[in-house]
Order: structure tokens, then C-alpha cells, then sequence
């Protein structure tokens, strides 16, 4: 158990990251230069990590697989960022938030991370604005702030329905500063394809030029993997298309423990599938939740004439409508955490309220938030608040300003207008608290290798909240790992410059193409994403948002058989030589079809429910999560052994010093 | 002295580093563009007077064609803005067609954008060949008969001129064609200038309105002045 | 609905390419545009041909890879979306649809309808950055209030995606718009205000560099953004750099 210490410095939990910035090992500016550092990956931890490594002085080499750094899928992050600013005055405190992040998480993340991520969260927002995001203000010209699920304060940043987006292009201006000084080197279209250790430490990356598709090497003296989460396995998510796991399933098969695999969050609030076409599901920010109440039919001939298109929700009745969330959960509401607003939707949807053709749709409806803003209009402009046209008119210009481009993008996709009729939205796979185990130091298992942000696993235990992810992004990126990596990198600087010419390079270089080109020669049956689609649907029915013994071991076994058929019969057109895309989509899926398998026997191992992972043997009488803290208050790490049936499962025993731990409840 | 050379030579360096920029010539065209337009309302007006009084016309045109100023001055002032403003919009197409090396072969340009900016080469390239009919009719003369033949002054002969230049149904077809396309560019370029040298703000929409306007009248003006003569010498 | 598929293929940077037709059967109007490539693609994989290349991501309108010129335009027939937004509802059955790559000198075409749009991050490397350290110790977000209409306009100059459509849509091939969403952006708020000399000048001189085209404010671009950028940027940057070449 030697090689799982999470070296968390000693000392109370609110001083340990002060102390620890004060002691760990330093490199000299002078030899900084001397010092190479590999970033794979360029949403907001790899962006913001290259840009301020990059400042300190290393030479950063990064990669992203896209055209272009900007295009990481952090943009797509809607909603906000959440930070202890406590500038509305509502009670606000660094420790505040570190409660709300682990009760939230269901008391499966790492204390001190936790704290230590809610201390540097301030500095976050500073930061951002000195660099010119434009974060929503009030008429007073100060910050605006909105609420989220699972707490009971406004501390989330936002700007308009386009937080990531504004936030990465902060991080990407940073880096474009560091591009332009030349401390670092952009490799655009390049996707990792293996790492390289020598020696026991993380030394290099084998790449692919996804343009001429050339293999190459590149060396450094530690590699840091910022590659995101692996929410694709389902195929079906609001991932972008080319998020993958391949990253940080490489370093895995060559070393590096990954933890609780199956924690997973399904996001209560996405558009619902429309057909087998669909090719991947959008997100509609969890923000909504603060105006949108979610409701189905009380009446089952009122869900069976809506599904015939007999009758319109809008001419349901008030009293005739289940606004379950309100209902279970009257102190939380509408915003309750995501696990819990997710598997509420399951619960009514099962029992056959589902509002669309599938049956798989709830409401997301604005009637009643239009009309009191309306309202509220109307008073501030001495108008008429009693004519109703004009209320909701008013109500309708303030929905737009908070939510417009949300409430666009609805209706470009559904052919709907959510400002006359309620959304339909349905849980969707959406974002990974699982991932590389690190310790306090964002160190993987391999030495020299580093994994930050979503890639990591952890800060976020069994369940996100809501605007964390940016928060975490950021934090590790821009204030974490540039320090804690000097700790490593101090005896690294005699070492001088890494050859690719090492036999380890040779031998990672030889394995890369030897599986490619298995690819191209293949010539098989299927396309890959004939597999991809296929592990999809085993990941959602059996590892989805509940989960049980049976169906585990179904999908164990299925996924292992589809893995041995996808080797056998894959179809990869082209060449290798050549920007090939199928040959691209062919290797992030064989990781995919090794990570489901791990994915599965995680879930089967843990048998109690927390936060997004529900297991149906251990629940209340009223269809709670229940969780095992006798048993299980650790993080699983799995070891690569051969296979994914093979790995070793070590434990990080969770100890809260600070939290009390207690059943989590909104209601 | 030699400070105030440098001053003036920074200055022009600085000018250069303007017009040697996508944006600089872009200004430079917009700037050139205006001059023409206050040019064009002062011809206008000057022509408008030949409609209600041969002897104000010809009294306005003798000072136009013999004050020095005018003659030395404005004169090349305004020969050099035409020149500049059409050799720099020859250079600007020109740079604009490199920039897109393979054409579309389906590009819906009526999509997105009107088509007196899609065609501001051709309705220039109209106005150029008018230029140089409008030389030929009456800068070549009026230049031979003050400058070349050195014929003595006379300060009544310009209305007649004029009258005598509209009496072919040919040339005064193609004046009123000419001042179509100068509609057409003006539509566009006139209220564009404005944008080009980054004015976009709570006027614009008054400044869209009087330039269209403008655009419309003016040239509609001119067709009219000469439709009266040409009608009236019958 | 049944479509026929006018399509440009080439086979790398420096292949000749050339429009080939394709002819597609039951086609769902719920599809979006890039759905219904993916099933083309799987169409033609059945049949031995080359699947066609072509950049796309998150497929919800924000990372600005997906690019097209479909029918003409940028993007498609439809206005403020992108290639991945734009749904077949918008096509009647029968159609002929054409769909090329973006094109313009500084856009070199790599397969098929990926191009290279490299150009752009050079624009913003020379410039589109405030240069503030990213150690954390700057002063409090609070300090400095900023006018919500001018934070505002910061905000919606800032939406760009970088997507290039209106490179694409330009008859001049024209990065105008693109670069003034990132001066401008910048130029509105204080944080940008500092450096809003040099900014202006390094930026505008790589545009030119990279080969792009000279405005002449069709307005194409504006129309045709998915993200509706206002030409007042243009406007705002044309100033901005008017007065940076005069003072400096």
C-alpha cells in the first residue's frame, strides 16, 4: 500500500496548502530554462497550466487533438463558476463551500483537495477579470452572481450562458501571450499516443501529426495530462465528439492508478434523444434550474393524450401537474443536486409519466418565472401589471437576457419555442468525477506524471456540483500544479535534455504503429462506430443511473465480447500516412472498450450507492441513495495488470477531520 | 529646421505604415471617397443654377474655370483624389482576388449582402468610362481653349456649351446610364466611408438615411438637368 | 426526404479537387447536417469509397470547428448557427445541396472540407491578450467597476467562436470581423485599455500577413456569424487603429 500515499501535509485542513506552498521544493528561474514540460490537452487545466508554466519559465510543449487550442471542450461549459467571494453578502465562506463541495460529492473526495480548491477559488475570479473575461455585472458595475443546485448561497460567476467559453478563451489568451514569447510550442492536431518512462519516470509522449499522421517523439521531464473526462464510453453524451479517454488510459496501462471508474454524473437537464441518428446530446445549463421548475403530467391520460398530440402541456392545469421536485425535496427544490434531480427524473419517467414518444422527457417550464419577472418589469417601469400581454412580454425580454442563447439553441435543435411551451429534457451523461488517481500534489502513480482537471478525479467524490468543474479546471491549472510540479522538477535540474533516441522511445514508437497499422490491415466488416454505438448502449442500460449486480456482470462479459469482435471485424478506411479520421476515432475507442470493462467492475465492487453511482441493492424505502460509510469511505484505484479484468484494486482510505459525516439530505 | 524635417519625415513614415495597411487603405479610400462626394455637390450645385439662370451659371462657372485658386489648387486636389481613389480601389480589388485563390463553385452572395457592395468595381468601372466621356466633352476643350489656343476670355459661353453637349439623345443616354452606377456606388460607398473610418454609433441610422438619400438625389439631379436641356433645345 | 450531395473532395493540401455527387435515401428532417454526413460517410464506407473529412466537436454550436459552405453560405442556409446547429427540417426532399470547404488563401484546404485554420491563432498569438501574469495576485475582481452596457459589449464581441465563417462568406476574404471581436473586446474594458496601442497594431499587421482580404463592409460577415458579431467592432477597430498608427 506504500505506492497509494496521498501526501497530504499534516496540520489542520484550512492551513495545510499555506504550509505545504511554504516548504515544497523550488526550481530557480535560471534553471527552469533548463526544463522541459509536456502538456497534454488545452481546455481550462491544460490551457491555464501551459500558459503559467510557461510564465515561470519551463519550456512547455502542448498538445491538443483539435484544430486549435481554443477549441477544447471546456467552451462548451454553459452555466458558471463557482468562488467563495461571498460578494452578495449571504454568508459565504471558503469553508462554506469546501462543506457544500464534499456533502455534495456524498463524502467520497479528499478533504484536503477539497479545501484547498475553495481557498484558491477567489483568486480564480481575480484572476479571470484581470485578464479581461467579461463576467455579467449589475448596474453598479460589480460582479453578478447566480445560485446553483445544492447550496444555499449565490456564489456563481457567470456570463450569460457562455461561462466556459469566456473563461477558456482567457486561458487561451494566456497562453497565446507565452506562444508568442516562444515558451511554448503548440502542437495543433497531434494526439497522444502513448507515454514514455524511463527509468520508472514519466519522460516523453509518442505522438500522431493527425494531419500527415507521422509519428512522433517528444521528451520532457514530466508529462502532464489535462486530456478531460471519459463521459464518451456512453457514446451518447454532451462530450464533444473527440473527447476520449485515450490519454489517460495510456498512462494507466503504463502505470498510473485510476480511481472510481464508475463514478459518473448524469446531468438532469439535457434535450432528449430524437432518434438512432443522434450522434451526441446537448446540455441545457443547470442555471435554468433557478427560474425552470421541472414537472410531469399527475394524470397518466394526460402523458397518454400529450403523447398522441391531443393535448398541449400548456392547457394542463395547475393542480393537475407533479412538480416532483418541489415536492420531495421542498428545501431544495428545483435545485437539488444532479444525482438526485437526475434519478427523481428516472423515477417518474419509469413509472411512465415520460412526456415525449419515448417516454423518456420531463418539463423544464418558465411560465411562472416569466410572469414574476414580468411583473416585477412592470412595477420598475410604472406600467400596467395587470395586463397580462404585456407582463409576459416583459417576463419574456428579462428570460432572454439571463438565458437567450440557451433558449436559441433549444429551439434550433427541437423545433420548439420555449418561450411559449415548457422544455422537454431528459438525464444525459455529462461530466466524470473518476478518473487518474493523484495524490496532493496532482501526481499520478508514475513519477514525472502529472493528471489535472477533469482528468483527475479528485476533488468532485461520487457527484459534481454544479459550476465546480471550471472552478477545478482553473484551480489546478493556473494555481496548483505549476508549484506543486517544482517539488518534483527541483531534482531534475542536472539532468539535462531527454533523448528520443532512448530505446524506451523506440519501443513505445514501434508499439503505436504496430497498432495502427493492425487498423488499416484489418479490413474488417463494421465501421468504429458501429462499436462505439454499441458499447453505448451497454453502458447506459447497465451502467447508467442505476446500477445492479446482474446487469454489472452482463456488461462485464458483453463488453469483453464486443472488444474481442471489435479486433476481429473493425473497418478503418485509408491510409496510415494520411489525415485519416476513422483511424483517429478507431484508437480512442479500443480505450473506450478496456475502460468500459473497468468502468463495470468498479461499479460491481462498490455494492452501496453514493452521490451518481446508484446501486439498486442499497437504497431507503423512499428510493434514496444509501451509502456504506463502514465499507466504503475510500477511493477505489485500480492497477493495471494485463487486462481490465486483471486490475488490482488498491484503497485510499478517506479520513474527514474537518466534516462531520452525515446522511446527505435536501430535503 | 533640421527637427522640424525629421518631425514632418516621421510623420510621413507614419503615414505610410498607415497606407500600407489593410486598414489604412481602407481609410484612405473612405477619406478619398467623401472629398469626391463634397466635389460632387458643389458641380451639382453649380449645374442645378444652369436650370434656373443662364446668367448665374455662367457668372459661377467664368470664376470656377479663371480664379487661380481653383484652377492651381483644386484642381489638381481633385485630379489627384479621382486618380487615387480609383487606381487604390484597382489595387484593393486586385489584392482581394489573390485572397481567395479557388473560387466557390455555388456562392449565394444575394444572401448576405446587397449588390451595389458585391459590385462596387463594376459600377466604378461605369463612372470611370464616364469620366473620361465628361473629360473628352468639356475639361479637354475648356483646357485647349484657355491654355492651348489661349482664345480670349469669355464669360458668357458656358451655358451655351452646356446646352449644345445635351443635344444628342446618344450622349445624354449615356449620362443618365452613367448616373444610374453613381447611384449604385454612392448607395453603398457613401454611407460605407463612414463606417471605414469607425464611425458606427447611435447616428449611424440618421447618417444611413441622409446618405441614401443623397445617393438617390443627387444623381437623380443631374439626370434631370440633363433631360431639361436635352428637351428644352428642341 | 430524398437528397442528392454535391461535394468537394481532395485529397490532401496539394491534390487537385473536384465536386462529386452523391445521392442519399430517407434522410430525417431531426437530423442536423453533421448527422446526416456521418450517415453518408457510413453510406460510402459500405461501398469502399473514402468517408469524407470534415472538422467538427462539440457539435453544439460553441467550439467553432465545424466549418462548410453549404448551398452558397457559410454555414448553411439558416442564420446564427453553425454547420452542427443548422437541421435538415431547413432542406426540402429532393434537394440538391452543395457543400464545400471554407476557402480563402489564408484557409488551406487540408482534406476534403477540413481547413486549416491556423491563420487565426497567429492573430490572436500577436496580440489578443491583456498581459497580465497569471500568478493569482492581481487586485480583487471588485476593484474596478465597469459599466454594465460596456461590459456587456465586451461580452457579446467576445461570443466569437472562431469558426471563420466570415472569411468564408467574404466576397474579399476578409478577417475583419473576426479580429475586431478580440480588439474590441479588449478595448472596451479597462483591464484591455493599457496595452490597446500595440494590441491593435501587431494584431491588424499578422491579419495582413496571413493573406486575408481587405474589408469593404458588404456586411456579409455579419450576417452570416453564427454568433451575430456586429460590424460595429469593425467600426470600433478602425478607430482603435486609426489613432494607434497616429500616436505611436
Amino acid at each position: 500500500m506504500a505506492k497509494l500515499d496521498s501526501k497530504t501535509p499534516k496540520g489542520p485542513v484550512a492551513e495545510k496548502w499555506t504550509n505545504h506552498k511554504g516548504k515544497i521544493n523550488l526550481v530557480s528561474p535560471a534553471n527552469k530554462r533548463l526544463i522541459d514540460v509536456i502538456v497534454v490537452g488545452t481546455g481550462l487545466a491544460g490551457a491555464s497550466a501551459s500558459a503559467t508554466l510557461a510564465e515561470l519559465g519551463y519550456n512547455v510543449k502542448t498538445f491538443c487533438f483539435q484544430d486549435s487550442p481554443r477549441r477544447a471542450h471546456s467552451i462548451a461549459a454553459q452555466g458558471g463558476i463557482n468562488a467563495a467571494k461571498n460578494y452578495q453578502g449571504d454568508g459565504d465562506s471558503t469553508y462554506r463551500l469546501f462543506y457544500d463541495t464534499i456533502k455534495g460529492g456524498d463524502y467520497r473526495s479528499r478533504e484536503a483537495n477539497v479545501h484547498r480548491l475553495a481557498e484558491v477559488s477567489t483568486n480564480i475570479i481575480d484572476q479571470c477579470v484581470a485578464q479581461g473575461v467579461p463576467f455579467a455585472r449589475d448596474y453598479g458595475g460589480l460582479l453578478d452572481n447566480r445560485s446553483f443546485g445544492g447550496v444555499l448561497v449565490s456564489r456563481t460567476f457567470y456570463a450569460k450562458g457562455q461561462t466556459g467559453q469566456q473563461l477558456l478563451l482567457g486561458a487561451y489568451s494566456a497562453m497565446n501571450r507565452q506562444i508568442g514569447r516562444g515558451k511554448i510550442k503548440m502542437y495543433n492536431r497531434h494526439e497522444m499516443m502513448d507515454i514514455v518512462v524511463v527509468d520508472g519516470k514519466a519522460r516523453g509522449i509518442i505522438t500522431r501529426n493527425l494531419v500527415d499522421g507521422k509519428i512522433e517523439r517528444h521528451s520532457a521531464h514530466a508529462v502532464v495530462i489535462a486530456s478531460g473526462g471519459y463521459g464518451n464510453v456512453f457514446f451518447l453524451s454532451t462530450n464533444a465528439m473527440g473527447s476520449n479517454v485515450s490519454a489517460a488510459w495510456k498512462i494507466h496501462k503504463k502505470g498510473a492508478y485510476f480511481a472510481n471508474p464508475c463514478f459518473t454524473q448524469i446531468h438532469p437537464t439535457c434535450i432528449p434523444v430524437s432518434g438512432d441518428h443522434q450522434s451526441k446530446l446537448t446540455l441545457m445549463s443547470e442555471s435554468l434550474r433557478n427560474d425552470g421548475r421541472i414537472w410531469v403530467p399527475k394524470k397518466l391520460e394526460d402523458v397518454k393524450a400529450i403523447r398522441e398530440g391531443k393535448l398541449k402541456p400548456t392547457e394542463i392545469a395547475e393542480e393537475n401537474r407533479d412538480y416532483y421536485l418541489e415536492r420531495r425535496y421542498p428545501a431544495f427544490g428545483n435545485l437539488v443536486p444532479r444525482d438526485v434531480a437526475s434519478r427523481a427524473a428516472k423515477e417518474r419517467c419509469d413509472a411512465g409519466y415520460g412526456v415525449n414518444k419515448t417516454g423518456e422527457a420531463v418539463y423544464l417550464d418558465f411560465a411562472s418565472a416569466i410572469m414574476r419577472y414580468g411583473k416585477e418589469q412592470a412595477h420598475v417601469k410604472g406600467l400596467d401589471e395587470n395586463n397580462e400581454a404585456l407582463v409576459k412580454k416583459l417576463g419574456q425580454e428579462i428570460v432572454k437576457a439571463k438565458y437567450g442563447n440557451l433558449f436559441q439553441m433549444y429551439e434550433k435543435i427541437v423545433d420548439q419555442n420555449p418561450y411559449e411551451t415548457p422544455m422537454m429534457i431528459y438525464p444525459a451523461v455529462h461530466y466524470t468525477m473518476g478518473g487518474v488517481w493523484v495524490d496532493y500534489n496532482l501526481m499520478t502513480t508514475i513519477p514525472g506524471c502529472y493528471a489535472i482537471g477533469e482528468a483527475n478525479f479528485s476533488d468532485h467524490g461520487a457527484n459534481r456540483l454544479g459550476a465546480s468543474a471550471l472552478m477545478q479546471g482553473l484551480a489546478d491549472g493556473y494555481f496548483v500544479l505549476p508549484y506543486t510540479i517544482g517539488d518534483y522538477l527541483a531534482d531534475d535540474i542536472r539532468t539535462g535534455p531527454i533523448s528520443t533516441d532512448l530505446p524506451e522511445f523506440e519501443k513505445a514508437e514501434a508499439a503505436v504503429k504496430a497498432q495502427i497499422e493492425g487498423f488499416i490491415s484489418n479490413k474488417g466488416s463494421h465501421s468504429v462506430d458501429y462499436y462505439h454505438r454499441k458499447l453505448g448502449k451497454i453502458m447506459w442500460n447497465k451502467c447508467g443511473m442505476s446500477r445492479n449486480e446482474k446487469g454489472l456482470k452482463e456488461a462485464i462479459k458483453e463488453i469483453q465480447e464486443l472488444r474481442e469482435d471489435f479486433y476481429k471485424n473493425v473497418n478503418v478506411p485509408g491510409n496510415v500516412n494520411e489525415f485519416n479520421e476513422q483511424l483517429a476515432k478507431a484508437g480512442r475507442v479500443a480505450d473506450f472498450l478496456e475502460l468500459g470493462e473497468l468502468f463495470a467492475k468498479d461499479a460491481l465492487e462498490r455494492t452501496e450507492s453514493c452521490g451518481g453511482h446508484f446501486r439498486e441493492e442499497s437504497q431507503t424505502p423512499e428510493g434514496e441513495a444509501l451509502r456504506d460509510d463502514e465499507n466504503f469511505t475510500f477511493v477505489s484505484a485500480w492497477e493495471y495488470k494485463g487486462a481490465p479484468s486483471k486490475a488490482e484494486l488498491h484503497k485510499e482510505e478517506l479520513k474527514y477531520e474537518e466534516i462531520e459525516v452525515k446522511t446527505r439530505s435536501y430535503k | 529646421m533640421l527637427g522640424l524635417y525629421t518631425v514632418i519625415l516621421n510623420h510621413k513614415l507614419k503615414l505610410m505604415t498607415l497606407t500600407a495597411s489593410s486598414i489604412g487603405r481602407k481609410v484612405a479610400m473612405a477619406l478619398s471617397g467623401i472629398f469626391l462626394v463634397l466635389f460632387l455637390t458643389q458641380h451639382f450645385s453649380i449645374n442645378l443654377l444652369s436650370v434656373f439662370s443662364e446668367s448665374l451659371f455662367n457668372e459661377v462657372s467664368h470664376f470656377m474655370g479663371n480664379n487661380p485658386l481653383v484652377q492651381f489648387v483644386l484642381q489638381p486636389v481633385l485630379i489627384f483624389g479621382v486618380l487615387f481613389h480609383f487606381i487604390m480601389g484597382f489595387i484593393l480589388e486586385f489584392q482581394n482576388a489573390k485572397s481567395r485563390t479557388v473560387k466557390y463553385s455555388n456562392y449565394k452572395g444575394s444572401a448576405n449582402a446587397s449588390w451595389m457592395s458585391r459590385n462596387m468595381i463594376y459600377s466604378g468601372i461605369v463612372i470611370l468610362s464616364f469620366l473620361g466621356l465628361h473629360f473628352y466633352d468639356f475639361w479637354v476643350p475648356e483646357m485647349k481653349y484657355k491654355y492651348v489656343e489661349v482664345l480670349p476670355l469669355n464669360p458668357d459661353r458656358y451655358f451655351e456649351e452646356l446646352v449644345h453637349k445635351f443635344e444628342s439623345p446618344v450622349r445624354v443616354g449615356l449620362y443618365v446610364l452613367s448616373f444610374v452606377f453613381l447611384s449604385l456606388h454612392l448607395l453603398h460607398g457613401f454611407s460605407s466611408s463612414f463606417q471605414s473610418v469607425g464611425v458606427n454609433n447611435k447616428y449611424s441610422k440618421s447618417i444611413k438615411t441622409f446618405t441614401k438619400a443623397f445617393s438617390i438625389i443627387v444623381p437623380l439631379g443631374f439626370v434631370f438637368i440633363a433631360l431639361f436641356h436635352h428637351l428644352n433645345a428642341f | 426526404m430524398n437528397l442528392t450531395l454535391k461535394v468537394w473532395r481532395q485529397a490532401h493540401k496539394n491534390a487537385k479537387g473536384k465536386m462529386e455527387t452523391y445521392q442519399m435515401k430517407e434522410v430525417s428532417p431531426d437530423m442536423s447536417f453533421l448527422e446526416m454526413m456521418d450517415v453518408l460517410n457510413e453510406q460510402l464506407m459500405a461501398e469502399g469509397i473514402d468517408p469524407i473529412a470534415f472538422d467538427h466537436d462539440c457539435r453544439e454550436g460553441i467550439c467553432g470547428m465545424c466549418s462548410m459552405f453549404i448551398n452558397g453560405e457559410a454555414h448553411g442556409p439558416d442564420r446564427l448557427v453553425t454547420t452542427c446547429q443548422l437541421h435538415m427540417r431547413k432542406f426540402k426532399d429532393g434537394d440538391t445541396i452543395t457543400i464545400e470547404p471554407f476557402r480563402a488563401k489564408a484557409f488551406p484546404v487540408i482534406k476534403d472540407l477540413t481547413v486549416d485554420r491556423s491563420a487565426f491563432d497567429r492573430v490572436q498569438q500577436a496580440g489578443g491578450f491583456v498581459s497580465v501574469n497569471t500568478s493569482g495576485n492581481t487586485q480583487d475582481a471588485n476593484a474596478i467597476p465597469i459599466d454594465k452596457h460596456d461590459a456587456d459589449k465586451a461580452f457579446d464581441a467576445a461570443t466569437c467562436i472562431g469558426c471563420g465563417a466570415c472569411v468564408a462568406t467574404c466576397k474579399n476574404a476578409s478577417a475583419m470581423l473576426f479580429v475586431s471581436a478580440k480588439v474590441s473586446q479588449y478595448a472596451l474594458l479597462p483591464q484591455g485599455k493599457v496595452e490597446a496601442t500595440d494590441r491593435v497594431l501587431n494584431m491588424v499587421k499578422q491579419m495582413d500577413e496571413e493573406g486575408f482580404g481587405n474589408c469593404t463592409n458588404t456586411g456579409a460577415c455579419e450576417v452570416e456569424c453564427p454568433k451575430g458579431i456586429s460590424l460595429e467592432n469593425i467600426a470600433r477597430m478602425n478607430r482603435e487603429y486609426l489613432s494607434a498608427s497616429l500616436k505611436g
